[in-house]
């Protein structure tokens, strides 16, 4: 499994209010939420974006509310992978469970610049910058994880078990 | 190697005899948890599940508090989601309109939540009952229908931070400011993945609703949990409030804490969180310049209880809210709310020119009863004060204390009870 983009870069403390904010939290459909992803932070992200392309942002990336709404909206957006140096747990959590990969790299989150071409390979963790010509290895998912990602997150992850 | 508050809680709950930091395990679940926000998401996942129903149709409880009463058609339409799911499991606790109050005041109020429980919910703020010696956390939707169906859940077992508290607290200082300052020591991820364990004997010199707010605010610190450990002030507020039997839990001596802070109450100052980040501290003598400004929330899940409208009443009462300042005042649940009014503090915010809302996390996250326009500056009882979180990317939230709102309320500027002149 590949992730392969161009990459959009954020600072420290990205919080899920900024990622998507309350206002939307009305609805509840990865389309309509998408629309309004990173609006507060980078009004002109959703413009931007392209399937495949990479989010790269620095500490506690995904802090404030529980809101699953926010690793939905990234993944509807078309984002194939975040890139943190550190991921506030509820995020983390939730991103894992709703199948989007994210994955710990405080390297790469130092390294690795907006516009940059990346290429993430998940069995191996690495993470490659095609325009710096630079490597990095990100932190694997646990045993535990890889399972409910093999799966396609939690709920299929359950059903396998039944 | 001895086991935290926490990691004992966790231990029972996966039925291990003992459990380490790092370790992945899988816990029996005492509660479920779910807003009107969340739980919509919640049920479409359960839709797609092979196990049909409720694990458990006792220990699970969905209070619609967030756009509530309905704000608008599409919030009105995520409440009849939940209400109908919680008809056809026959679910007991269901708070509606009426009934309902915001979650982390009314759960444990209602006897709910316990000592030794494990409780995920689907809401940042879950951590609150830590306040009773409860391993409780937030969680997304997801784990929020796995929860449901199955009554367990996977949790990597947290290390923790302890924070031994001494000393007592002076006059205008609360549970608000404890946690403020812990937060702007340690900063927005200074916990995070771990436990926040309190000790000390300085908690017997606050009261629950202190304690309520401190465990509130962990994941303002990146916390999985923040607890208390359960003495006679907890066990009364149990006794009062729940039939459950409980079980207290106490750290080893031995535990293994990742870090240690001995925090002296009694020097503590009335604390404010400047935007846009909860760890952005200042406490209320650090303030040079005056900072106007244009309204003031007190309530919300973090500072909505009896002891925060005693205090702001106390501060308002003969006193006017400033002319150009609006002050609205959300008692967290009806049954707060009714004992405001028989003590006559609904009557004071009235006469000092406040408004009382029922109760709603409303404004606290920009949903509605009090959104904050361009440029526009709010004092706030709430807890995150986020770009955009009560409105418009650029309006701006100080967290602070209700007697700190209060006091602002009543100057128009950011400023302490201790700086009025006499009513």
């Amino acid at each position: 499994m590949n992730a392969k983009g161009s990459v959009f870069k954020y600072g420290d403390n990205v919080d899920t209010d900024v990622i998507i904010p309350a206002r939307y939290l009305n609805s509840s459909d990865p389309g309509e939420l998408a629309v309004h992803c990173m609006e507060d932070i980078d009004k002109d992200f959703i413009k931007k974006v392209k399937p495949g392309d990479i989010i790269v942002a620095e500490k506690n990336f995904g802090c404030g509310s529980s809101r699953e709404h926010a690793p939905i909206a990234i993944k509807a957006a078309g984002v194939s992978c975040v890139i943190a140096e550190t991921f506030a747990r509820i995020f983390y959590r939730n991103s894992i469970n709703i199948g989007l990969p994210i994955i710990e790299c405080p390297q790469a989150a130092k390294g690795i610049d907006a516009g940059d071409e990346v290429e993430v390979d998940f069995d191996s963790g690495i993470i490659y910058d095609r325009t710096k010509g630079t490597q990095f290895q990100g932190q694997p998912f646990p045993e535990f994880m890889q399972k409910i990602i093999a799966e396609g997150g939690l709920i299929n992850y359950i059903n396998s078990q039944e | 190697m001895g086991m935290t508050m926490t990691q004992k809680i966790l231990a029972a709950a996966a039925g291990l005899p003992e459990v380490e930091a790092g370790q992945l395990i899988e816990a029996k679940l005492d509660l479920v948890l779910g807003n009107d926000i969340t739980s919509p998401v919640a049920i479409k996942e359960m839709d797609k599940m092979k196990v049909k129903g409720v694990f458990d149709k006792d220990k699970i409880a969905l209070v619609p508090d967030h756009f509530v009463p309905n704000k608008d058609i599409k919030s009105a339409e995520h409440c009849k989601c939940v209400r109908e799911f919680a008809r056809r499991n026959e679910i007991t606790n269901y708070f509606e309109v009426g009934e309902m109050g915001i979650e982390h005041a009314l759960l444990p109020e209602k006897g709910l939540t316990v000592a030794g429980d494990v409780i995920i919910g689907a809401d940042s703020h879950t951590c609150t009952y830590g306040a009773l010696g409860a391993f409780s956390t937030g969680v997304g939707s997801t784990d929020m229908a796995a929860g449901m169906a199955t009554g367990k859940a996977w949790f990597k077992v947290p290390g923790a931070i302890r924070f031994n508290l001494v000393g007592k607290p002076s006059k205008w200082v609360s549970g608000k400011d404890v946690i403020l300052h812990i937060i702007g020591m340690i900063g927005v991820d200074g916990a995070l993945y771990r436990s926040m364990e309190f000790t000390g004997e300085g908690i017997h010199n606050l009261s629950m609703d202190d304690r309520f707010t401190i465990a509130n605010m962990a994941i303002e610190a990146g916390g999985k949990n923040g607890i208390f450990p359960v003495d006679d002030i907890a066990e009364a507020y149990m006794k009062e409030h729940s039939s459950r039997s409980y079980r207290i839990f106490t750290a080893d001596e031995d535990a293994e804490y990742d870090e240690e802070y001995t925090i002296d109450l009694s020097t503590l100052k009335p604390t404010v969180a400047f935007p846009h980040l909860p760890e952005n501290t200042h406490t209320i003598d650090e303030i040079r310049e005056p900072i106007a400004i244009d309204q003031v929330v007190i309530g919300s899940c973090t500072n909505g209880r009896l002891d925060d409208l005693r205090i702001a009443a106390e501060v308002l009462s003969g006193r006017r809210v400033a002319k150009g300042v609006r002050c609205i005042v959300i008692p967290a649940t009806q049954a707060i709310y009714l004992q405001a009014m028989e003590e006559g503090l609904l009557k004071t915010f009235i006469e000092a020119g406040a408004v009382v809302s029922t109760p709603t996390c409303g404004p606290c996250l920009g949903g509605y009863m009090g959104v904050l326009a361009e440029g526009e500056r709010c004092v706030s009882t709430t807890n995150r004060n986020f770009v955009g979180r009560m409105g418009h990317v650029k309006s701006e939230v100080y967290l602070a204390s209700p007697a700190v709102a209060a006091a602002s309320a009543v100057l128009g500027r950011i400023a302490c009870p201790c700086q009025l002149p006499e009513a």
